[in-house]
């Protein structure tokens, strides 16, 4: 008795929820939906690059009277969800994107893992699937298996070599000797980067004098910049997340770690990370990077913190911007709505964006910035994949 | 064995039916409430498994994500070279291992210290994981791609969960049961009456860990990827041990007291108030924690004695006491 | 060399993280899981007076402390009286109060995400480097660890050689006794409570100074005080002190001599050893 009478009181709450869930839409806006950490580990994380973007993005399309479908202005409205860093959460909130709110597109979400995880249920749905924060080196296999999956931001073996090639330039030019440390965090970009970037060092004739991993969420690196300082390198390369780059470079000031090339990996782009370290910030290189100094770039800068008050990172925040640029373009020459027709418009299409000019070679980007450098209060991308426009690295000249 | 009572065919025939009807909800909806189905069973199966130990024991675990990765982790090395139902098998027989050796080496201890050990036991089952893979293997991601979908798990969950529910029942009926209820009562009495009380909290411990390491290989497909912070995610454990404790641990079926209505009732925060989330969610938890003390089954039992005879409620209430 | 003095350092910042949540735990009988959001909440309160008003964080404290102390003492009264009244037995309690503090835990969190949004936050603050014994540390660290040495003593002077300390102590051995020799057990849960609380807030401030922090972290902090209070025995300020050295020692040798990957590892190890061979917590009495 009681089970049934909590059927019908649950499937009560379902429809309920359902009815009141949908938002009322005014006839010709596009519906995009977008699901993501605002809580949990990744938070930290979405909150600089993922949500702000996406803010702007819809602020300025509603702006110029909306999305230009077949010759009808459509504005946008964005439904957002927090995936509370969970995977069960975000395919939950697909589905309901998908299926609940009826969205006429996704933007995917943030993370390399939560962005694999939903892939097969934006790709039953048949929506375009643009995925910008996902660095990994599966791109060309994912891009085959799932075809309406686009990827953006690079792979980790390309952030790892193009680190090495311009380590290789600067010991060329007598600017640092051989000796390296490399440390890397125990999960999967730290792993994959460390995977890459060692043999690659060795092949280019470094000397890795001291090489270790961390777990995830650690706070204190005193035991790993004394032990890789006891090793007397020029270089030290940590491929870190978010909270170990801040850590590790904190100390590493204090320990006056007398290195000639510093480079820590996510979150180096940040603008908390120069906040945080001041002038120490001076000289480090780290993952990403974008053409600083272009217009472009500039523009978007000033434009997302007017709008949403908050400062975009030198990295992915850009390529997440593009990312939505590539999409309204693509509505526009597919004329329609429909995600098959925007699909195709998105494989062949060439799209004038912030980043430049992008073209998807079999679904992929193949030029992006992967080494950054703050020189004077601003990330400078210093190594890419044929991007252009990158600026000379400098010589880190001590902590002060 | 005793046969079967008329009361409980009937339980049993109902819960058939219930079963039949509920595994019928993929024929209907394949979106949003599937995958909202899937929720609500993945966590009834892992708060009924978790109330098999905790619920007479009294001992709070935290250690559901260790034994959930685990699973997790079975499928995720092994779904190239073995078939899936091997892999269940396997994930059973690790985390039940696991359960056993921090049972034998925690469970005499006080209840505070086993909280706080399988609250750490994740973290470190996680920490090492990770640790031998970086050293011993290329990358810590694991792919796995199957043809399941989101109806195939539900199927799967709800098998599960039936399996669990029978193994509780038999537990309850069997010797084991009878002990468990006594050491619940009074643990000095239990020993005094020659139970042999660890053996008895260990085996509960390794049959509830087992059920829990099926449930996270059952969830491996459709993460796709697998990677340590997604699989041993301690929030997992945290959610199961509020559901159940809100659903009531005294009975098999109070925890799905606790898992419908709150997957429901945090969905709606979490859609309605996307950013106001994690607040709403407290406020909601502690309403809950301060209007329901017993659980859902606890107000229910509270409701049934009103309805009942006086003469007996009154009576019902002293044997609580 | 360097690694005992790294360890003592680290030891200290996990002294502070713990010692609020030994008097909450150990005298209240307030498993508070919140105890992390508190402490995130403080260093938020500490840069928010550093960068708008440029107040000093470790002078901050006099601010945030007696601000912790009242909004704990609220959270006692409002939140956490009830439970006490109502449970009728310690088990009963430390159900309700995860569960209650739980729900605490979100509503902190919630309110900082509003408030300072999810993004990192840093500053700089007497991080410049101190040279003990050749090797370079951050001032602001030793700051932490002097702080702590100040603050356990501080704490321990209170609980050992003062009345309202003894009864304080009286409260946590045996509630039902104490109230029996005259001590208003109420009282001093709540006074407990708020006290903790402001420690903890307190530890806040100062390891802002060198941590990292954004809205969703409390939790890893939360963590470490639950191992380092049952480690040296619950409600125990003295054993709380030394688990968190030996805690900041291990950590720090393992990382430095066998591998950083394995430092949790190690923790529960000790962890596992404290409690088979003093299951009642390094200066725990051995419960009646």
């Amino acid at each position: 008795m009681e089970r049934r009478t909590l059927m019908k009181t649950f499937a009560a709450t379902l429809l309920a929820g359902a009815v009141l869930a949908g938002p009322a839409v005014a006839e010709g806006t596009i519906k995009i939906g977008a699901s993501a950490p605002k809580t949990g580990p990744l938070a930290g994380g979405s909150a600089v690059t993922y949500w702000p973007a996406i803010q702007l993005w819809v602020h300025d399309v509603n702006e110029r009277g909306g999305i230009d479908v077949g010759g009808t202005k459509m504005k946008v409205e964005l439904i957002e969800y927090d995936d509370r860093t969970s995977n069960e959460e975000a395919i939950k909130n697909i589905q309901r994107l998908a299926t609940v709110d009826k969205v006429d597109f996704i933007i995917p979400p943030y993370g390399t893992g939560i962005n694999l995880a939903t892939a097969p249920l934006i790709a039953k749905y048949g929506y375009p699937h643009i995925a910008v924060t996902a660095v990994t080196d599966g791109v060309d296999e994912f891009a085959d298996r799932w075809p309406n999956s686009f990827w953006t931001l690079g792979t980790s073996t390309a952030f790892a070599t193009t680190l090495v090639d311009l380590l290789k330039g600067m010991r060329d030019a007598g600017q640092i000797n051989d000796k390296v440390a490399v440390v890397n965090v125990a999960d999967a970009f730290g792993i994959e980067l460390a995977n890459a970037g060692k043999p690659a060092l060795k092949d280019a004739g470094f000397d890795i004098v001291y090489e270790t991993s961390y777990p995830l969420q650690q706070q204190d690196f005193a035991p790993i910049i004394s032990s890789a300082k006891n090793a007397n390198p020029d270089t030290f390369i940590a491929f870190s997340y978010p909270g170990d780059t801040f850590g590790l470079t904190k100390q590493a000031a204090i320990a006056d770690l007398p290195v000639k090339a510093y480079y820590v990996g996510v979150a180096t782009a940040f603008p908390a990370f120069a906040a945080a370290n001041g002038p120490a910030a001076n000289g480090v290189l780290g993952a990403g990077g974008v053409n600083a100094a272009s217009d472009k770039y500039q523009d978007f800068m000033k434009r997302q913190i007017e709008v949403t008050g908050s400062a975009p990172d030198f990295w992915a925040s850009p390529v997440q911007y593009a990312s939505l640029e590539v999409l309204e373009q693509a509505i526009t020459s597919a004329g329609t709505l429909d995600k098959a027709a925007v699909i195709d418009a998105i494989k062949n299409g060439t799209f004038d964006t912030i980043m430049g000019e992008w073209k998807f070679d079999h679904n992929v980007i193949r030029k992006y910035w992967t080494v950054g450098q703050w020189q004077d209060g601003v990330f400078h991308g210093v190594a890419s994949t044929g991007v252009g426009g990158e600026v000379a690295p400098i010589v880190k000249s001590g902590w002060n | 064995m005793t046969r079967l009572s008329e009361k409980e065919l009937r339980i049993a025939v109902l819960a058939i039916v219930g079963f039949a009807a509920v595994a019928t909800i993929p024929l209907f909806d394949d979106g949003y409430y599937l995958s909202l189905s899937v929720n609500i069973a993945l966590y009834a199966v892992l708060c009924t498994a978790w109330t098999l130990f905790s619920g007479p024991t009294h001992y709070i675990s935290l250690a559901t994500a260790a034994f959930f990765g685990i699973g997790t982790y079975t499928v995720g090395l092994g779904i190239d070279v073995l078939p899936f139902p091997v892999l269940l098998v396997i994930a059973a027989i690790a985390s039940g291992l696991l359960a056993g050796l921090v049972g034998v080496a925690t469970l005499r201890l006080s209840g505070v210290y086993f909280v706080i050990f399988t609250l750490g036991l994740a973290e470190l089952v996680r920490q090492v994981v990770t640790w031998l893979q970086t050293n011993f293997t290329n990358g810590v991601g694991l792919y796995v791609f199957t043809d399941m979908g989101e109806k195939h798990i539900f199927w799967m969950l709800l098998a599960l969960a039936a399996v669990v529910y029978v193994t509780g029942w038999l537990i309850n009926r069997s010797r084991l049961g009878f002990a468990m209820r006594i050491i619940g009562n009074d643990e000095l009495v239990a020993r005094h009456v020659g139970i042999d009380v660890a053996r008895a909290k260990v085996i509960l411990f390794v049959v509830s860990g087992a059920f829990i390491g099926v449930t996270g290989a059952i969830l491996a497909p459709r993460f796709a990827y697998v990677e340590p912070p997604s699989a041993f995610n301690p929030v997992i454990s945290f959610q199961v041990v509020i559901m159940a404790l809100l659903g009531g641990t005294g009975r098999l079926w109070a925890p799905l007291l606790g898992v419908i209505p709150f997957t429901i009732l945090f969905d709606q925060i979490s859609s309605r108030f996307p950013n106001h989330t994690s607040l709403l969610i407290g406020v909601a938890f502690m309403a809950i924690v301060y209007f329901l003390p017993r659980g859902v089954s606890g107000l229910i039992e509270d409701l049934r004695k009103v309805r009942g005879d006086f003469g007996s409620a009154a009576k019902a209430k002293e044997a609580v006491r | 060399m360097d690694i005992l003095i790294t360890g003592t350092v680290l030891g200290g910042t996990y002294a502070l993280i713990a010692l609020g949540l030994t008097l909450q735990y150990g005298v209240a009988r307030i498993m508070n899981l919140a105890n992390g959001e508190n402490l995130v909440l403080a260093c938020f309160c500490a840069f928010w007076l550093y960068s708008t008003a440029s107040i000093n964080p470790v002078l901050g404290i006099v601010l945030i402390a007696p601000g912790a102390f009242v909004l704990n003492w609220l959270i006692y009264d409002f939140a956490m009286k009830p439970l006490v009244n109502r449970a009728k037995n310690r088990g009963q309690l430390e159900v309700d109060s995860i569960l209650a503090t739980f729900g605490l835990m979100f509503i902190m969190q919630g309110v900082m995400l509003l408030v300072f949004g999810g993004g990192y936050y840093s500053y700089n603050f007497l991080s410049e480097p101190v040279q003990i014994l050749g090797e370079n540390y951050g001032l602001n660290r030793i700051v932490a660890l002097i702080a702590a040495a100040v603050i356990a003593l501080g704490l321990y002077v209170f609980l050992y050689r003062t009345r309202y300390g003894t009864a304080i102590r009286a409260v946590s051995v045996n509630p039902s006794s104490a109230s029996l020799v005259a001590i208003n057990v109420e009282r001093a849960s709540a006074f407990a409570f708020a006290l903790g609380g402001a420690l903890t807030a307190a530890a806040g401030a100062l390891l802002s100074t060198f941590y990292t922090f954004n809205s969703s972290m409390g939790v890893i902090f939360t963590m470490k005080a639950l191992i380092i209070v049952i480690m040296g025995g619950v409600g125990d300020v003295r054993g709380a002190v030394l688990a968190a050295l030996l805690l900041g020692l291990t950590e720090t040798a393992v990382a430095s001599l066998i591998d950083p990957g394995l430092t949790l590892a190690a923790t529960y190890t000790l962890f596992i050893l404290v409690l088979l061979f003093r299951p009642q917590g390094i200066f725990g009495r051995q419960e009646a």
